[in-house]
């Protein structure tokens, strides 16, 4: 197919034939497909959300594990999204954005856990406030 | 003895062999799929390209979001003296907000079913169903920011206050600007119609929805449902 922004065959709407397809991509399965994929991202976050504001509110988890639950409850439910609305999948045409996410990963990982690494040790070495107000002249 | 004298199932069992998914092969077997990007079968066709631009740049902006979670996670105990989280965190409110956010999400993916069925009217109607709850989400979170603000409660007041109405407000900010873009985009499919372009558009205004909602989730967890046991 043409790859030309004018091509008066793509104006017809008829898009190309082809199996999978990449976030932004536009598939060639029918509509019914997209209300599939919406209605089971709808069902799962619904579960997962509603699972994440009982955690908080419940008392019959031991109250250190709660974060963790949230945690976990937030990550799957950002894997559901990008699964069912942003149709992250691995077929082929998928490579360079799967790839690209596993960079956006990495960034976003090493920038939160290493900041509240790093500033949780410079506060615990830090001299307490009491000290400091002393040795000022 | 050449390979063309194998009887039919044998090739057809190496090829199975040889490549079990079918990756990267149209669905009835006509061969390789063109124009998917992974270099095989030529340049990759331009949906896939701006599909992959602007990936990318959802992707630098979900950094620039983990910079404001990694302020926030930091400054989260540094109150001052000042209001903590608990005092602040309504949970029905947020549990509102977050139902909002995920139904707008939800019927933003039916807006992209019609646009793939070519439907006008279905489009229009989900692209603004979508903008609706989005401005009652935006509204929500205006809300919240004026009773904190007439409860003295202000970004100057302490670290955790500057981290905590930078994260949300840049939150909310993003939403109200891709509320712009869809008044923007609805205009123009009501204009120009499923043209390439717009349906490139149309995509990139879905996937910047959507990764909103995913930035969302984020905010619910470690900002109120963690922040209200705090």
């Amino acid at each position: 197919m043409s790859d030309r922004e004018d091509d008066p065959y793509d104006y017809t709407g008829a898009l190309d034939h082809r199996e999978d397809h990449a976030p932004g991509d536009a598939p060639e399965e029918s509509a019914g497909h997209w209300i599939r994929n919406a209605n089971l991202g709808l069902g799962f976050s619904v579960l997962l959300t509603a699972a994440a504001f009982w955690a908080a509110q419940t008392h019959l988890i031991w109250a250190p594990a709660v974060p963790v639950a949230l945690i976990v409850f937030a990550i799957a439910q950002m894997g559901v999204h990008l699964v069912f609305f942003l149709h992250v999948t691995t077929g082929p045409d998928n490579t360079n954005n799967v790839l690209a996410l596993a960079f956006g990963i990495l960034v976003v990982f090493l920038i939160v856990a290493g900041s509240i690494w790093i500033m949780g040790h410079l506060n615990h070495n830090m001299m307490p406030m009491s000290q400091l107000e002393q040795m000022q002249p | 003895m050449s390979d063309s004298s194998l009887p039919a199932a044998v090739a057809a069992l190496r090829r199975l062999r040889e490549d079990p998914h079918r990756l990267g092969h149209s669905g009835h077997g006509e061969g390789p799929a063109e124009g998917i990007g992974s270099g095989g079968t030529g340049p990759a066709t331009k949906r896939v390209i701006v599909g992959y631009g602007f990936w990318l740049f959802l992707l630098s902006d979900i950094v620039m979001f983990a910079c404001f979670f990694a302020t926030f996670a930091v400054q989260r105990g540094a109150t001052a003296g000042g209001p903590g989280l608990p005092q602040i965190v309504e949970v029905p409110r947020v549990a509102w907000e977050t139902a909002a956010l995920l139904l707008s999400s939800y019927t933003c993916g039916l807006s992209f079913a019609a646009t793939n069925a070519r439907s006008l009217l279905w489009t229009q109607v989900f692209l603004l169903i979508t903008g609706l709850l989005g401005l009652a989400f935006v509204g929500m979170e205006l809300q919240e920011f004026l009773s904190l603000f007439a409860r003295g409660i202000t970004p100057q007041r302490s670290g955790m206050l500057s981290a905590f109405f930078g994260l949300v407000g840049l939150h909310g900010l993003h939403v109200t600007l891709a509320g712009l873009w869809l008044l923007t985009m609805m205009a123009q499919v009501q204009v120009k119609g499923f043209r390439r372009e717009i349906v490139h558009r149309l995509i990139c205004f879905n996937l910047f929805w959507h990764a909103l909602d995913i930035v969302w989730i984020g905010v619910f967890t470690i900002v109120y449902l963690m922040g209200s046991r705090a």
